[in-house]
């Protein structure tokens, strides 16, 4: 998958490169406070909830329900508008669904962006995060449907 | 509860614009002096009583330049407020505030943009890599505030049971309006329904019509106290109540990582504003509400009180939105989406004009006239009245 032009995370960011290493093994992760367990995503430096600035990361299972999608048309960057229509999704993950995280749904971890019919997306839908390698670094999570349509 | 104290103590004694187009030679700067000196010259207020000075912080030509080539006299209160289309009724606000307070006699507010510039399309500049907030969204292709917002609109029609048809409403009343503008760049070109179900798509579920216009031109408004306003030219503007919203664990555009993505600013900022006002939403009789994108009237119509939560797509219905018999005119002048879109600062200069009795879509004897900031990023709001 070529991956010019697109717009890559800096996976060295202090508050997410742990999320981004746990990616490039395969591992969905999300960030919790170390003193109260309260969880909360993007990752940030401080607890909301008791001001700890103390953080964990607790690997999640990977399953979760489509909140909502929107489906982009050009004029978009180049790159994505080579691949426009596609979609983007936003993910309520199953084990809490006070998390939610916006990716992509597609057939599978090389599955393009435009690969799934977006007139077949439905808004609570079940998906399970597949990893996309794009570059030595950068290791999406994005979702597709679960074999069998079970699994939700 | 007592009277708010900054209730009706200033006035928007003065209002100046430039045209609105695509590609105008002016540069930013150029088209701000121009709005400020309009706006002086609409108020009767000299260019060396101006002490005060808030703009956009995405603003290109500051408070130095403008001072310098306006030719102001020395400035005694200068800010700046952030956040984009969050900041326009923050600018008269704070300026308000300043005057009130004694911190400066004549405040002046103003935006000025073009299209073309940097500052204006940040989602078109690629950077290598992705830092902050925007990491969780743009490597995935949410590239546009319009798709920022089709995300929670997708959300809010599955949740409510809106449709296209009510975001058309929404397009087709500022359409209207625009029509009998004109000043409106969209002014010559009526739109109908058919035409606005069949537009491209720009982000599903918003199509072209959902979207605000891309404009160049500037806007500015004076601002001074209630006594100062009594002696000059125009009907004040009396700034009756002002309120921020920046709602817990908010997220500027991608809002969708608290509890409820769809309670947006608007809920804040729009009961702290009728704490401070004799005026309730039923008393309103006309609105200025900020509509980058058309899904943002319903979420400000709930915000802002003038219906239940879940009812915004349904009260546009039945011509709610459209002057002369809708219950609540909404943007007379053309809004965002169809006279120009420039930060929302139009829907400031148009309050002004129902308050005044001089709008083109006029509201007989508007006794106040609500105007909104950007729902999706920190924002705030102003009621004017006579
Ligand atoms: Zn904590």
């Amino acid at each position: 998958m070529t991956v010019e032009g697109w717009l890559l995370p800096d996976t060295e960011d202090p508050d997410a490169a742990e999320f981004w290493a746990a990616c490039r093994e395969r591992r969905l992760v999300v960030q919790g406070c170390a003193d109260c367990g309260a969880r909360r995503m993007p990752p940030r430096p401080m607890c909301p909830r008791c001001r700890s600035l103390a953080v964990r990361w607790d690997e999640v299972s990977g399953r979760g329900r489509i909140w909502s999608f929107c489906v982009p048309h050009p004029p978009l960057l180049p790159a994505y508008a080579a691949v426009a229509p596609y979609n983007a999704v936003i993910v309520e993950l199953e084990d809490d669904p006070a998390i939610r995280l916006v990716g992509n749904l597609v057939t599978g971890p090389d599955g393009a962006l435009n690969g799934v019919d977006p007139a077949s997306i439905r808004i609570g839908e079940p998906v399970e995060v597949v990893f996309c390698r794009l570059t030595d670094d950068v290791t999406l999570p994005r979702w597709r449907r679960p074999a069998g349509g079970a699994g939700g | 509860m007592g009277r708010d104290p900054f209730q009706d103590r200033t006035a928007i004694v003065g209002i100046g614009q430039t045209p609105f187009g695509k590609g105008l030679a002016d540069s930013e700067l150029a088209l701000a002096c121009r709005a400020i000196a309009a706006a002086l010259d609409d108020a009767g207020v000299r260019p060396n009583e101006v002490d005060g000075l808030v703009c956009f912080s995405m603003e290109d030509g500051r408070e130095v330049e403008v001072a310098r080539n306006l030719g102001l006299g020395d400035i005694t209160f200068f800010t700046q407020v952030g956040y984009g289309g969050g900041a326009g009724c923050a600018t008269v606000g704070h300026a308000a505030l300043a005057v009130a307070t004694g911190r400066c006699d004549v405040a002046v507010a103003w935006r000025a943009r073009k299209r073309a510039a940097r500052t204006s399309r940040p989602w078109s500049q690629v950077s290598e890599r992705i830092r902050g907030h925007w990491q969780w969204s743009r490597p995935f292709g949410v590239l546009r505030p319009v798709d920022e917002i089709a995300l929670l609109t997708r959300r809010y029609m599955h949740t409510y049971g809106a449709t296209r048809d009510h975001l058309a409403n929404v397009a087709l009343a500022f359409r209207k309006h625009a029509n009998r503008n004109p000043a409106a760049t969209m002014h010559d070109r009526p739109l109908t329904r058919e035409e606005y179900l069949a537009a491209r798509w720009i982000s599903e579920p918003l199509c072209l019509f959902d979207n605000c216009l891309e404009t160049d031109g500037a806007l500015a408004v004076v601002v001074t106290t209630a006594e100062r306003a009594a002696d000059l030219r125009h009907r004040p503007a009396y700034v009756h109540a002002y309120a921020q919203g920046l709602p817990r664990q908010h997220q500027v555009m991608t809002n969708y990582f608290c509890d409820d993505p769809l309670l947006g600013p608007s809920w804040v900022a729009g009961p702290k504003l009728w704490s401070r006002s004799e005026f309730r939403p039923a008393d309103v009789p006309v609105a200025q509400l900020y509509d980058a994108f058309s899904p943002l009237i319903p979420l400000s119509l709930e915000g802002y009180g003038f219906c239940g939560r879940g009812e915004g797509a349904a009260f546009t219905e039945d011509g709610a939105l459209e002057w002369p018999d809708g219950r609540l005119p909404t943007n007379t002048s053309g809004g965002g989406m169809s006279e120009a879109y420039v930060h929302g600062f139009n829907l400031v200069t148009e309050a002004v004009r129902q308050i005044r009795g001089t709008s083109t879509c006029q509201v007989p004897d508007a006794a106040c006239c609500l105007v909104t900031s950007g729902e999706g990023v920190p924002t705030s709001a102003l009621l004017l009245r006579r």
